[in-house]
């Protein structure tokens, strides 16, 4: 019995020694394509040369090209400044949304769960459009009013309200706030209720009952919506090009406009310079939240053995 | 637990005030500019650029004269999909089930791209693809003259690039949580390698392949700085056409039109997506990272 069937199984172990060396190849080839490009416009970005695609020896200068360059470094700005507040809103709109959903009736929470969708799926540029169109209505319809008011009052010239940081902020805010609300709803779909009631019936106010028991339950969607949202509104081109006020362009809008006049080595750099603040700040949150996860879990366990210890 | 009417109420206007800074976000910024949208996509132009009211199917009816946007953004979208299911599947199939110690590293190195800028990671692929890249590489091996720019080749690797992720991780997440077990079952009841990837694999990891299909093509469809900047002019979606309508030409009333037939498609999508993946019985994800 065995000597009749180990000569086949054999060839089925060598075929799942080939079969496993295809994938391993396969995996390998897709890291190189993922990561191939990325590498070459890290590496152009030290070139001594004026032109991309020739390197002729390494140098910084462009980097401290970028860094001189006014318009960069305030397209720089612009982008930190939007990605910030786009982050703070929809964190804090997204996560009071998502609290409030547990509470209203099922009907009312279909509709707004549909909506939030929504604007998930919906294309940038539709965003940007629909965004766009509704400034361009409202600062039509407040201008006069605002120009009413002041001449009423004396005075004189009234502020006119147009596009600008601002209005990309709350074209961010419309789908960031929207993936914020998925995430911590998903979050509290998984909580654990015990916690909350018991906390209750210690006599801890609701107030205190969602700072110290809700909270941080759900600190991880929290952090990993704010982040997203930082990321989504730093990196977006398409809504920003239809919201931008004039004048203040976003990184994305500063980078797309030089690249259409032409691919220079400080494009480069600058890239290099985000992908770098990027992936450090990627690795930076998950150190972070491996040891805040690992110092719970030793809390956890302490807590354990204290009680297995005070238990007669 | 009884409470108090008041109490009730003052419970509900808590909760309302928590929802009221979302609501009014998406009222204000998308149903109504959903609506004015509609509106908009049965008027006129004005001269100068615009809306001018009117009714009138005239713009529906223009539509065709961009059909290539549509007729582009489809079938690449179609193909970039298949494409990133095909090179998409094994990989998360062999980060599911035989990466063993270096998983977690493999998989970090998937999501890492998706996490760095769009924009970046397109353009990388200009001085590779532009005339001092693989065309001169090409050349010199003496291929002849190659344009890869500017091609449907050129974008649908763009596409491939740019949302290979976004399909590798729904799918390693269902692949992943597969009990082996199953796949020994298989094995031992004499089903051979393709026979057990049909029956027991594919069918089992279905809903992670769904959401990947559909959270790949979805965000294709509306693909703009990609046909922008690896198709130059010369292979362009409906987002291209869009910015070409609000932006440049300013025909509001047309570009309505072309926006509403981008929405329907992507809707009609989504409501097969909902069927397809109810009809198996199967628990629906959309897993954003």
């Amino acid at each position: 019995m065995t000597g009749s069937s180990s000569p086949p199984r054999r060839a089925v172990d060598r075929a799942g020694k080939w079969v496993d060396r295809g994938f391993r190849f396969q995996a390998a080839a897709l890291y190189l394509f993922l990561y191939v490009p990325i590498g070459l416009v890290v590496l152009f970005s030290f070139n001594a040369g004026d032109r991309t695609g020739e390197l002729r020896g390494l140098s910084v200068r462009w980097y401290q090209r970028a860094l001189d360059d006014p318009f960069a470094m305030g397209a720089l700005q612009n982008s930190l400044v939007v990605g910030a507040w786009t982050s703070v809103i929809a964190t804090t709109f997204g996560t009071l949304a998502a609290l409030a959903l547990q509470r209203i009736p099922r009907s009312v929470r279909a509709v707004f769960d549909a909506i939030t969708y929504v604007a998930i799926i919906i294309p940038g540029i539709v965003i940007g459009i629909a965004t766009l169109i509704f400034f361009v209505n409202a600062f039509g319809w407040i201008n006069p009013q605002l120009a009413a008011i002041w001449a009423a009052a004396g005075l004189g010239a009234a502020p006119k309200i147009g596009t600008g940081l601002h209005t990309i902020v709350a074209a961010h805010v419309l789908f960031t706030m929207a993936i914020v609300t998925v995430l911590v709803r998903a979050r509290l779909a998984g909580m654990d209720r015990s916690l909350t009631e018991a906390s209750f019936d210690l006599f801890a106010s609701p107030f205190r009952t969602f700072v110290q028991v809700t909270l941080p339950q759900l600190r991880p969607a929290i952090v990993t919506g704010a982040l997203l949202a930082f990321t989504f509104s730093f990196d977006d081109y398409v809504i920003a090009s239809f919201v931008a006020g004039p004048g203040k362009p976003t990184l994305p809008m500063y980078v797309f406009s030089s690249i259409r006049r032409g691919i220079t080595p400080e494009i480069n750099a600058i890239a290099a310079m985000v992908l770098t603040v990027t992936v450090t700040l990627l690795i930076g949150v998950s150190l972070i939240y491996r040891r805040s996860s690992r110092v719970a879990a030793a809390q956890r366990a302490a807590e354990l053995a204290d009680a297995e210890v005070t238990e007669p | 637990m009884t409470r108090s009417g008041a109490g009730r109420w003052r419970s509900r206007i808590a909760t309302a005030l928590l929802l009221l800074p979302a609501a009014a976000w998406y009222a204000l910024l998308l149903l109504v500019p959903l609506v004015i949208l509609i509106v908009f996509s049965f008027g006129g132009r004005a001269p100068e650029g615009g809306y001018l009211p009117d009714f009138t199917f005239a713009n529906y009816q223009a539509l065709p004269t961009r059909s290539t946007a549509f007729l582009n953004a489809l079938w690449m979208a179609t193909g970039g999909t298949i494409l990133c299911l095909l090179v998409g599947f094994p990989l998360a199939y062999y980060l599911a089930t035989r990466a063993g110690s270096q998983r977690t590293l493999l998989l970090v190195l998937v999501v890492v791209p998706f996490w760095t800028s769009f924009l970046i990671r397109t353009y990388a692929w200009l001085t590779i693809l532009g005339n001092n890249g693989i065309p001169a590489w090409l050349e010199s091996l003496g291929f002849g003259h190659v344009v890869l720019l500017n091609t449907p080749f050129a974008v649908l690797l763009g596409i491939v690039y740019n949302y290979l992720p976004l399909m590798v991780f729904p799918l390693y997440v269902s692949l992943e949580r597969l009990d082996k077990r199953l796949l020994e079952a298989s094995k031992d009841l004499g089903a051979g390698r393709w026979a057990t990837f049909r029956q027991v694999t594919l069918p089992l990891c279905s809903a992670g392949l769904l959401s990947g299909v559909i959270l790949v093509f979805i965000p294709i469809m509306g693909e703009y700085i990609i046909p922008a900047l690896l198709g130059g002019g010369k292979v362009f979606f409906i987002g291209n056409a869009l910015v070409d309508l609000f932006l440049q030409s300013r025909d509001w009333p047309l570009g309505s039109a072309a926006a509403i037939g981008l929405i329907v498609i992507i809707l009609t999508a989504v409501t097969v997506y909902l069927r397809v993946g109810s009809r198996g019985g199967q628990t629906r994800e959309i897993s954003l990272l």
